[in-house]
């Protein structure tokens, strides 16, 4: 089984690119558990065709300790298994916490174990890694790769940088690398080359371009993948790639995150410059 | 201000041991970085004549890794300051830890019988007993709940919220509740950030509880009571019924108490204390700022007292009855004095003779550990050496140095209210000529001359002082008493050495005023002449192994 989690600054479209890329993997015959670990819970969304879960944290609130590994976890498109974490209204109580908590109960309920015959957990995580609760699933023992969703917009490189600096840290105590980073396309001049670029300083690779399309859009104002909504559409085709590449990568790295003046340099060299 | 750093001059030694060398033994196992800060903390006391003492480094954050006495600062403003009020339902939010452990380890008493409505909540624990789904959800809801059902069961008058270090990091709007609360039942609530993991140590959190209280309730009641000398007794705290014996001693003496901060005390009291005509303060620390903030707006001044010591009580009487400047008050204090004395003298002069010469050593509080040496003086005792748990350099040294204090980052977060005059009750209860008169006749105001300025020449003063340190310490001293609080006890009575706590007064008390002043005299007379710790040694360490052989080996 493999864990990958998937980080990258908000708004990015890291929840629509996992779950696209899911589809694909599911598509391809793979079993594939989603735990969205964002309190908003709309992870898993587009695979569940709405917003029908209830969250880790509700249910554990709810029915107190007795908590079944069916009342938390829904099944999506292409046997897809979905679970949400949830936690608490924007502005209240600790998030983090909340993620810690849902983890270990999926954990004790045994959503991780062999018996489930998994080949693919991912994690689709809020942000940037903000505080300890949301480095939960890079910690010992949960994700061990990682794919960074950015695009060629300066904060966006920002973001991913630091998550790459919250990386080494649990690089170096547990097991976690990255495993490259999705260009998730916004049309910025040079992107493509200049996320090419970062990569490279990072010690990594753009494991794919998905370029920017309308029928991203399309499909979820329907509630559902690229793939499931127009599978012969070339956007479907795009997570097909991702997700093969994903399949199929070997190269999983410590990064090596640069300095702001050497982040902002080579912004400068393709952004500006170009 | 105080002098230059002791290097240059000439040692000292103390019992005949090169105090420069004690402070080098004391360092030795530090790493250099810590030994480097613990040095500013281990001074060798010298009085110059015109009373400044050498500069002590304190309220200085504890270094991680040293065993160290301080508490934090939930349990300085709850369980210090505003503990021992017996009438304010005190809500610890926070997990139940919290509240558990701190309620009541003081033994303050108190004396419900002495408002009308008999209200006692100190003999209940009350905390929102947060769990998981509070931290992750936020706690807000369930204080109020924990309001509401206080409040339903006890209809007390006023509800107190302090505030544990999860609430601080969720981020829980305490103040918010607290306002939505006061409003809904009409009673008064209020909250205090008190987040354990704020400031150096305790310290940080008298400071919170002073503003809270003195922004919540201190001035909401106008009421002027009758009585002719009208104080407030600040900084006391009614461990073991020291409360009680003051209060008899003011009641003798013709005065009229408005409130005590906090021991035996009343919601009702601390709401128009400002009443009051004189502050009195004993533990400077923990109360200062509530006298400070009361004198800029409503002008009543303060003077430190002290009874703790039969002499330091009779001065303090005097002191307070030469403040109103009544002859019939001074003529019934003396009154009082020559009533009270004599029992005491005798005690002391029965007692003495066995306890004259011992030494003592007290690491305690940010007061108890200097006005408890008047005690041990009266009993002929030596303090080698003191030092407080959390105070700053004013208590060690004496205002005089306030200027010249550096205020830290630790300290800037702790807030400072800014205080203004009030337009209506603002009231100088002197003037200002009747201040220096008083003040040439040797009653200073506003002042407090610190700790080491009344330490013998070459004892040791010791801040924050470490169990390392402690240990040290009593392997080249051996005192015959060590006063601290009940984290040091057993270590201390492990190494042979009697051991007195001064938070608590372990079973004992009261030990202020005159009455006191006897009962410690005994405490301390039984402890320095019982023979048990001599039988500390198992006789099989003294006496050489017994030998023997099994029958069969013929």
């Amino acid at each position: 089984m493999r864990k990958v989690a998937i980080y990258g600054k908000g708004g990015i479209g890291k929840s629509t690119t996992t779950q696209n890329t899911v589809a694909g993997l599911a598509e391809m015959g793979k079993k594939v558990m989603v735990v969205g670990c964002d309190p908003k819970a709309d992870s898993t969304r587009l695979l569940l065709g709405g917003l029908a879960q209830r969250t880790v944290l509700d249910t554990l609130r709810e029915e107190g300790e007795d908590v079944e590994l069916d009342d938390v976890r829904k099944l999506g498109f292409g046997g897809t298994l979905c679970t949400e974490s949830g936690g608490p209204e924007p502005g209240v109580g600790c998030a983090g916490r909340g993620i810690i908590t849902s983890i270990n109960l999926l954990e004790q309920l045994g959503a991780y174990a062999g018996s489930q015959e998994l080949d693919y957990v991912f994690y689709d995580v809020l942000g940037d890694v903000v505080c300890g609760g949301f480095a939960m699933p890079i910690r010992e023992g949960k994700a061990q790769e990682i794919y960074i969703v950015v695009s060629g917009e300066m904060m966006a490189m920002y973001a991913a940088n630091n998550i790459c600096k919250g990386i080494v840290k649990f690089a170096e105590a547990g097991g976690v690398r990255l495993g490259g980073l999705i260009c998730n396309s916004r049309k910025v001049d040079n992107e493509m080359e200049m996320i090419g670029a970062f990569a490279k300083k990072l010690g990594t690779q753009m494991i794919h371009f998905v370029p920017r399309d309308n029928m991203v859009q399309r499909a979820e104002i329907n509630r559902k993948t690229v793939i499931d909504f127009d599978p012969s559409h070339s956007q479907a085709d795009e997570y097909r790639a991702l997700a093969r590449k994903i399949d199929g990568n070997e190269m999983k790295v410590i990064p090596t995150p640069l300095t702001i003046d050497d982040l902002e340099k080579l912004l400068i060299e393709y952004g500006i410059a170009a | 201000m105080a002098m230059p750093a002791d290097k240059k001059q000439k040692s000292l030694t103390l019992e005949g041991k090169d105090l420069a060398r004690v402070r080098k033994q004391l360092l030795a196992k530090y790493p250099p970085k810590v030994a480097r800060k613990r040095d500013k903390q281990i001074v060798v006391n010298r009085v110059a004549p015109d009373g400044t003492v050498p500069e002590i480094q304190s309220n200085v954050r504890t270094v991680p890794g040293l065993i160290s006495q301080r508490g934090c600062c939930y349990a300085g403003c709850k369980g210090v300051v505003l503990g021992p009020t017996r009438d304010i339902i005190n809500i610890t939010h926070g997990p139940v830890g919290c509240g558990f452990y701190s309620w009541l380890t003081r033994r303050n008493q108190t004396d419900p019988d002495s408002t009308p409505d008999g209200h006692n909540f100190m003999t209940y624990c009350f905390t929102t007993d947060m769990q998981d789904e509070q931290i992750i959800f936020g706690g807000e809801k369930k204080l109020k709940q924990a309001i509401q059902e206080a409040y339903d069961n006890f209809k007390p008058k006023a509800i107190a919220v302090f505030s544990t270090c999860p609430v601080g990091l969720i981020g829980d709007d305490v103040h918010s509740v607290c306002r939505e609360m006061k409003e809904k039942l009409g009673i008064n609530v209020f909250g205090f950030s008190c987040e354990g993991y704020k400031g150096v140590s305790q310290s940080a959190g008298h400071h919170i509880a002073n503003n809270g209280i003195f922004t919540h309730v201190v001035g909401t009641d106008d009421t002027v009571r009758p009585g002719a000398f009208k104080i407030n007794m600040l900084g006391e705290y009614n461990i073991g019924g020291d409360a009680f014996e003051i209060e008899r001693l003011f009641e003798a003496c013709g005065l009229t108490l408005i409130s005590t901060f906090s021991g035996n005390s009343s919601i009702d009291k601390f709401a128009n204390s400002h009443t009051a005509d004189l502050n009195l303060i004993m533990c400077h620390r923990s109360i200062n700022y509530v006298a400070e903030m009361m004198e800029k707006k409503f002008g009543l001044p303060w003077i430190k007292v002290n009874f703790i010591g039969a002499e330091a009580t009779a001065k303090s009487l005097r002191k307070i009855a030469q403040y109103f400047g009544d002859e019939a008050l001074m003529a019934r204090t003396e009154a009082v004095i020559a009533a009270e004395l004599p029992e005491v003298q005798k005690a002391a002069a029965e007692i003495r003779p066995r306890t004259e010469g011992k030494r003592a050593m007290l690491f305690v509080g940010g007061s108890r550990a200097h006005h408890y040496q008047e005690l041990f003086n009266e009993l002929g005792m030596v303090t080698l050496s003191a030092g407080y748990e959390f105070a700053h350099r004013d208590d060690y040294e004496g205002r005089r140095v306030l200027p010249a204090i550096k205020v830290d980052a630790d300290s800037r977060n702790i807030e400072e209210l800014e205080v203004h005059p009030d337009d209506t009750r603002y009231r100088p209860r002197i003037s200002a000529d009747r201040i220096s008169e008083l003040q040439s006749q040797g009653i200073p105001f506003a002042d407090y001359e610190g700790m080491m300025p009344e330490m013998a020449q070459g004892s040791l003063v010791i801040d924050d002082i470490s169990q390392h340190e402690t240990e040290k310490m009593i392997a080249m001293f051996k005192p015959d008493i060590f006063c601290a609080g009940i984290k040091e006890k057993y270590v201390i009575q492990k190494h042979g050495i009697p051991m007195k706590q001064l938070h608590s007064y372990d079973y004992g008390g009261p030990y202020a005023g005159f009455k006191g002043a006897v009962n410690f005299y005994q405490e301390i007379d039984r402890m320095v002449g019982s023979r048990v710790w001599s039988y500390l040694k198992a006789p099989w360490h003294k006496n050489p192994e017994l030998a023997a052989k099994y029958g069969f080996e013929g």
